[in-house]
């Protein structure tokens, strides 16, 4: 009787996903297998054995930290060297994690597999819904697809080793921060915000040269200096969280 | 080589960074400040991620065709394009200017 109702309370959520997000997410799905693809491919072709790309993907499960670290080991460097340099690229997961709390919120097992699926994109697509069902439904779908077609497309490409060719002649390295703008874009509609954000960016892309991987995006923290209050009309828990205000998304429907 | 105990301490290390949010944030009382600002620093973190992932390879400049062809994004996802719309003409804008010599 509990699994049962378990059951529909994980199943009603997704029949509130409208096609157009539901396409979405397929689309960062498909993304995501090339790359994926490419990473196994990557870790094979320099010599690693079959299982490190894939025991990097089920467990690490975020594609930069799996570059990075791969890329180390690939170029010399010590094994700790690799692990640090993903674990301070993997950092910005922390204040995500705070971000979708509210999504995880339930029995002790859902936070503990549902943790596993943050990354980037699913932290994205919960931000950009304001409406807590559909914030929840969006994420875990998101998550349990990403994690099947990350894993399942970087165990093909480990396979296939070098019939993928360069993946940079398709613009797929555009591709990637295309999806995570046009999934933030929503969220910046307060002018604060705004300042924040760019802020950030520019002293994200400053700090490039001179930092290791990954710090630069986290030292982007300090435009949260210019963050502000919560402009009026934006408190309220879930408007907040969310970032975005009802016009946002009514102008999202028409999408 | 990659052993397995550096697979492991990268594994659990990005594990708690993913589970301390959810643990906590029900244990602690945000404030609504705090909540806000939360919610910015996601919003920060990720066009931080497009800035840098946009603009640089490694420690240098990416070149031009990357960075044109998210700005191509940019513009069509101000102007409401249809999401898939806005990636692929992202990728095809980067794909061609590669295509005519421009790095």
């Amino acid at each position: 009787m509990l699994g049962r109702f378990t059951l529909m309370n994980m199943r009603s959520p997704f029949r509130t996903l409208e096609r157009a997000i539901l396409r979405d997410v397929a689309l960062v799905c498909l993304a995501d297998a090339l790359v994926g693809a490419s990473f196994g491919a990557i870790s094979v072709s320099g010599g690693l054995p079959l299982w490190v790309p894939m025991a990097l993907s089920v467990l690490v499960f975020a594609g930069g930290a799996q570059f990075a670290a791969v890329g180390v080991v690939l170029s010399g460097g010590g094994a700790l060297a690799a692990v640090a340099t993903g674990l301070v690229l993997n950092a910005r997961l922390l204040p995500f994690g705070f971000t979708v709390a509210d999504v995880l919120d339930g029995p002790w097992w859902r936070r503990l597999v549902g943790a596993q699926l943050l990354t980037d994109e699913t932290a994205a697509f919960a931000l950009q819904q304001s409406e807590p069902r559909r914030r929840r439904a969006v994420y875990w779908f998101c998550g349990i697809a990403l994690f099947v077609v990350w894993n399942v497309s970087v165990l093909l490409g480990a396979l296939a080793g070098g019939l993928i060719g360069d993946t940079d002649a398709f613009g797929l390295d555009a591709a990637f921060p295309a999806v995570l703008l046009a999934l933030v874009l929503p969220s910046l509609a307060d002018r604060r915000t705004r300042t924040a954000v760019v802020v950030g960016a520019v002293v994200a892309v400053a700090a490039t040269p001179f930092v290791p991987a990954g710090l630069p995006v986290l030292l982007a923290l300090v435009g949260l200096l210019f963050a502000g209050r919560s402009a009026a009309g934006e408190t309220g828990g879930r408007k907040a969280a969310g970032g975005r205000n009802a016009a946002d998304a009514g102008k999202e429907e028409v999408r | 080589m990659m052993p397995l105990y550096a697979v492991l301490l990268l594994a659990v290390g990005t594990y708690a960074y993913r589970l301390a949010g959810p643990l906590l944030a029900g244990r602690l009382a945000l404030s609504e400040r705090l909540r806000h600002l939360l919610a910015v620093a996601a919003a920060v973190l990720l066009v931080a991620l497009v800035a840098t992932g946009a603009l640089t390879q490694g420690h240098g400049f990416a070149g031009w065709a990357r960075p044109a062809g998210v700005l191509v994004a940019g513009v069509l996802a101000l102007r409401r394009a249809p999401f898939p719309v806005v990636i692929v003409a992202g990728a095809a804008a980067t794909a061609l200017l590669r295509l005519c010599g421009v790095g």
